[in-house]
């Protein structure tokens, strides 16, 4: 087979992992930086190649029909359940999975290569190396997943990557607490996910995503209309799948776990936690799109969660002060909008231009949210704290910096014609095209994304001047600047690629329209979020404190977030340790051992008390057979009588 | 010729391990017979798992192979009968992979090393001999010749509260193995039709199926009860905590490893075999014991403060789950069961090994009193993190896979109860990644807690090996399932197949 060489990108990371991890400590560290850099070079030059090769080659069977195929490179058994439940890894090919290759491969080069200046002189660097290589395996492995249950295993394997990089400064007891809650709440998720997995291979009796959605109707049907709860049970199904989903992908109410993994180094919540982990749940639901679109309950699910998530995180991002957090709620805030643009994603619509916009913006996003993360990491490394208030006016410092977090906030913003502009108008579309309440709602928070974006550029670049000391903030150096100046310009233009032309929902082409309607007031929008921000944060001044004060309250709530991280320390720890952990520990302790305790003590103090009759004392003895004697004889006469 | 099966080697090098030890005039010579026995032991578990594929690919397909038998007590018809199949093939390799690293665990044993080890072959002969018989009255006397030395191990060489606990863990085990003895009496007495010659046979049993639904009724609860307490089933797992908390490393690693899997085994090959009317229709009654022992395990393993509580507690809920897969009936379950029994085997024994060698450094096993290990024995440290991952279930480790064969194999079923159940053990996942977070966070992560902690060393020679054995058992089980896989689920079908 011709693409067959794409099954290097996983060995290649899978050998680097283990390679590092054994024997990185032996080594010294710029070689394993440069050893893992290397690496990961090569893999994405063969991911580059592979994607391409699928998207031009013009081998006899790649498109037939105007239909690119499904390609299945490899398909190894690795667990036979049953004859047909057969848990195979191999490697799929088809457009997303192979956008999916160029959005990881490139993203995580590039935080290699920032890697090696950022994190230059931390202890452990040869195992963040190792744990990045790791990453970048099990990410490369979702996507290129051919069944569920392969998905699946690597799902938990970028869950547990992730763990292990927002709790690198294992030393600092936030990092750890980050890195348990982020596993522990996607875990739950994942249990949904899981049964999902186990429902929809009960009634389709495969795991195989081609044969899962090549005919959903007939996956569908299999289920015979079997209910539960009053729900069709692949409803059920394609709900809880969605919940690992959410898990994953940070969605109102699993979402608390994402701004807490800022604790881990930056260019990891870049790499992970804003270009690709985090955007697993939105590829979940575009894989299985097929069968989504048959089940209308769980599309508005999708719909609804991602819209109201997608306002939260928008108005939490308002108000922060961490510039990691504001970034952070920017990204859920933005993945709300993949997912809820998958949820409105009607193939009579437009011909199903919401799938489309979904992995677009996917495909923009991560470009220039990696970017505004890595200008983070690099502003971070700078001033050396993360909150807005020890920054200000580093765009005299920082040129470049400077120049790159703009081209970043235009691109979030939706400016043309930088790449956000091009995936969030077809969003849009999308929206209108479902509902007007869908479309005006995403509209408003795409302002409030200008707004917050450009308050954290203005706070961060202009605002006032303070006195740095004899620390004066410098820029990066160039392996920082590096990935900054290429994933600038790749969100100057990626909006210009014919993205339509490569991902749709049927695998056909599709020519991108842009609706001047939409997109002028979409653009009018932002520009509004933007000059309000421009006003109320491009000098000191005392706006902003006193509108905070004026809706005390509110802001105060979006401050803490909405209490949900108090709803959840509540649940957690009042609840589930309080009062059901702690009395099932006591009930082992004091009822079920104690019943043991007491068989043992009272056979004990049986035998204490049957002891006596054993004396030694002959008189005893005598006396015991005397009546013993009387009582035979008395029993004999009666029973003869 | 009795010399001519594989199999009685098994027993017979313990027992001249047991020989040789007592021979022994210092601790060289005792690791050195401990180390040739255990390595002796080792080849032999590879060389017969070679030897059974060997023979299965040329297609012998009887149920047991290299079975033998020897009239060994006339009047009751008891015989020296050995056999195996795919499933204690593997229970095998697991127990020479334990006993193998338990050697080098208690490399440094003290006091009186040489009867320590004497009694620890003893118990090694006992499990051994109990995984090759198919003799129901060998079996339990094996059975009964593996618990006893527990006493002693944990009497004389324990720590803690060790008098209490090993008396308890011997009694309580005693009373299970009562139960077991009327359960088997029973089953001897009708193993036949009317007429026909009693057998303790497991085999012609089975042939027979003599046993009427009636005695059924009563025998089945009797045996699975009796093994059961053994495999730790709710209401009758407390002697598990006590008990591992006293024992020493390497007897806890081969307690936990190796002896709870004999209540599983016995369970299926004796219970379940020979009694699959009373089976079906009982299951019910364990299902939901041990449906509660999954979460009851897990939930109370949430709030404990001591290493070996936290473990004993974990090995709760996870030997839960190998008697839940067992009653559910069918291949791939009881496929999922006995890599259960592996996985958590093999990753019990690693983490009883590291919380041996951590105690063994800070005197305490309290996680409150512990805190940055990590940066202080990186080896114990990551050996550590990776069996908590091997627990919680991570993809590429053995509890993944036998998880996931579990849940696969209960949904099977489609009725409401065992549903409710499967789902019910499935949420055992995330309460288990929380246990098993909390104490790693605790115990590794973080600052130091202890200044003292600071001057601590890190792994000798002979605990990176037995950590090394244990963790790559785990992982190529983890990454290559399939050949584990296929091998235990061609014994456990046409078992499974009197339940279509």
């Amino acid at each position: 087979m011709e693409l067959s060489y794409t099954v290097a990108v996983l060995i290649i990371p899978l050998v680097m992992f283990l390679f590092l991890g054994i024997a990185g400590v032996k080594m010294g560290k710029k070689t394993a930086g440069i050893i893992g850099t290397l690496a990961m070079l090569v893999t994405t030059v063969i991911a580059y190649a592979a994607a391409f090769t699928y998207f031009f080659g013009t081998d006899q069977g790649q498109v037939i029909d105007g239909v690119r195929q499904q390609i299945t490179v490899m398909d190894l058994t690795w667990l036979e359940f049953t004859k047909h439940l057969v848990i195979k890894i191999g490697v799929l090919l088809d457009p997303i999975s192979a956008m999916m290759l160029i959005v990881i491969s490139t993203v995580s080069l590039m935080v290699h290569i920032y890697s090696l200046g950022y994190m230059d002189g931390e202890r452990g660097f040869q195992r963040y190396y190792a744990f990045l290589s790791l990453f970048t395996f099990s990410m490369l492995g979702l996507v290129l997943a051919t069944n569920i249950f392969q998905m699946y295993i690597f799902w938990e394997l970028v869950g547990v990557s992730s763990y292990l990089l927002i709790g690198f400064y294992y030393t600092l007891p936030a990092a750890v607490s980050a890195s348990k809650k982020a596993f522990i709440v996607t875990r739950f998720a994942d249990l949904g996910f899981l049964v999902g997995i186990l429902i929809l291979s009960y009634y389709t009796n495969t795991f195989d995503f081609v044969a899962l959605t090549s005919d959903p109707q007939a996956a569908i049907s299999t289920a015979g209309g079997a209910t539960f709860l009053g729900c069709s049970v692949m409803g059920w199904a394609l709900t809880l799948i969605f919940m690992g989903g959410a898990g994953k992908s940070a969605m109102f109410p699993l979402h608390i776990w994402l701004p807490d993994a800022m604790e881990g180094p930056t260019p990891v919540s870049a790499l992970i936690h804003a270009a690709t982990m985090v955007v697993a749940g939105v590829y979940l639901v575009a894989r299985m799109f097929p069968l989504y679109y048959v089940d209308e309950g769980a599309l508005l699910i999708i719909t609804a969660i991602g819209a109201f998530t997608a306002l939260y995180a928008a108005a939490v991002a308002c108000v922060q002060s961490d510039i990691k957090r504001v970034l952070a709620f920017s990204t859920i805030s933005q993945i709300a909008f993949m997912i809820t643009s998958l949820g409105v994603a009607r193939p009579e619509l437009h011909e199903g231009v919401g799938y489309m916009a979904s992995m677009f913006h996917l495909f923009t996003h991560a470009m220039f949210k990696a970017l505004l993360f890595l200008c983070a990491g690099a502003i971070i490394h700078a001033v050396h704290s993360n909150e807005m208030s020890a920054m200000g006016g580093l765009r005299k410092y920082m040129p470049i910096c400077h120049i790159a977090f703009l081209i970043g906030c235009l691109a979030i913003s939706g400016i043309w014609p930088f790449a956000g502009f091009f995936s969030k108008d077809e969003i849009l579309v999308a929206a209108y095209g479902n509902s007007t309440v869908w479309g005006v709602w995403l509209s408003v928070v795409a302002g409030m994304t200008a707004f917050y974006m450009f308050r954290l550029y203005y706070k961060i670049f202009w605002w006032n001047n303070p006195d740095y000391g004899h620390h004066t903030p410098h820029e990066a150096p160039m392996t920082m600047t590096f990935p900054l100046i290429f994933l600038g310009l790749v969100s100057i233009v990626a909006g210009f690629i014919p993205f339509g032309e490569f991902v749709t929902w049927n695998r056909e082409a599709y020519h991108i329209h842009i609706d001047w309607t939409v997109a002028g007031s979409s653009i009018a929008i932002a520009v509004v979020g933007i000059v309000l921000a421009t006003v109320m944060y491009r000098k000191e001044n005392n706006i902003p404190e006193m509108l905070a004060n004026k809706f005390r309250g509110l802001w105060t709530a979006a401050y803490h977030r909405f209490y949900m991280d108090e709803l959840y320390q509540f649940i957690t720890h009042k609840i589930i340790f309080a009062r059901i952990s702690r009395p099932i520990a006591w009930f082992d302790r004091r009822i079920i051992d104690g019943t043991m305790d007491l068989l043992a003590n009272v056979t004990n103090s049986a035998s204490f008390a049957i002891r006596r009759m054993q004396s030694g004392s002959l008189q005893t003895y005598v006396w015991f057979y005397l009546v013993g004697a009387v009582a035979i004889a008395v029993i004999t006469i009666i029973c003869l009588i | 010729m009795i010399w001519s099966n594989i199999l009685i080697y098994f027993v017979i090098i313990p027992l001249l391990m047991l020989g040789g030890l007592s021979l022994c005039k210092n601790i060289k010579q005792v690791r050195a017979v401990a180390t040739t026995g255990a390595t002796a032991l080792m080849i032999l578990a590879i060389y017969l798992v070679v030897e059974f594929l060997g023979l299965r690919a040329a297609g012998d397909t009887s149920e047991m192979l290299f079975t033998d038998s020897w009239m060994w007590f006339e009047p009751l018809n008891i015989h020296l009968a050995l056999g195996v199949d795919g499933i204690s093939v593997v229970m095998i390799v697991l127990s020479a992979f334990i006993v193998f690293a338990g050697v080098f665990a208690s490399w440094k044993m003290d006091p009186l090393p040489k009867e320590f080890f004497m009694w620890f072959c003893l118990l090694s002969t006992g499990v051994f001999g109990f995984f090759i018989s198919i003799d129901m009255f060998t079996m339990f006397m094996f059975y009964e010749v593996a618990l006893i030395p527990m006493y002693l191990l944990i009497g004389v060489w324990g720590s803690g509260n060790k008098n209490y606990s090993a008396m308890k863990l011997t009694l309580m085990l005693m009373g299970g193995s009562a139960f077991l003895m009327l359960g088997i009496i029973g089953i001897y007495y009708h193993s036949a039709p009317e007429g026909g010659a009693l057998t303790m046979n497991i085999l012609e049993i089975a042939q027979n199926n003599a046993i009427p639904q009636n005695w059924q009724y009563f025998l089945f609860p009797m045996t699975f009860v009796g093994f059961g307490v053994l495999g730790a089933m709710f209401p009758f797992h407390t002697w598990s905590p006590d008990g591992h908390a006293s024992a020493p490393t390497a007897v806890s690693m081969l307690h936990a490893g190796v002896l709870m899997k004999l209540g599983g085994y016995g369970c299926f090959r004796i219970a379940i075999y020979l009694m699959p009317f009373a089976a079906q229709e009982l299951a019910w009654i364990f299902l939901t014991l041990t449906g509660i022992s999954v979460v009851y395990g897990a939930f109370s393993a949430c709030v404990q403060t001591d290493l070996k509580y936290i473990n004993a507690y974990s090995s709760v809920s996870h030997c839960g789950m190998v008697l839940f897969a067992i009653l559910m009936l069918n291949t791939t379950a009881m496929t999922g069961a006995v890599l259960q029994m592996l996985s958590h085997g093999l990753m019990t024994a690693l983490f009883f090994a590291l919380i041996g060698m951590i105690y063994g450094r800070t005197h305490t096993r309290d996680i409150r009193k512990m805190g940055g290990l990590m940066r202080i024995m990186p080896f114990l440290g990551v050996g550590y993190v990776i069996a908590g991952l091997a627990s919680l279930g991570l993809p590429g480790l053995s509890g993944f896979v036998a998880e996931m064969t579990i849940f696969v194999g209960s949904f099977q079923h489609a009725d409401m109860f065992h549903r409710v159940f499967t789902i019910v053990a499935c949420c055992s996942i995330v309460i288990t990644a929380v246990y098993i977070l909390r104490v790693v966070g605790k115990l590794l992560f973080g600052p130091v807690q202890d200044e003292h902690h600071k001057t601590l060393t890190d792994a000798e020679w002979h605990e990176r090996l037995s950590t090394v054995t244990l963790i790559i058992a785990v992982a190529a089980i983890g990454c290559f399932p399939n050949f584990f896989n296929g091998i235990i689920s061609e014994a456990a079908a046409p078992i499974m197949e009197l339940f279509a």
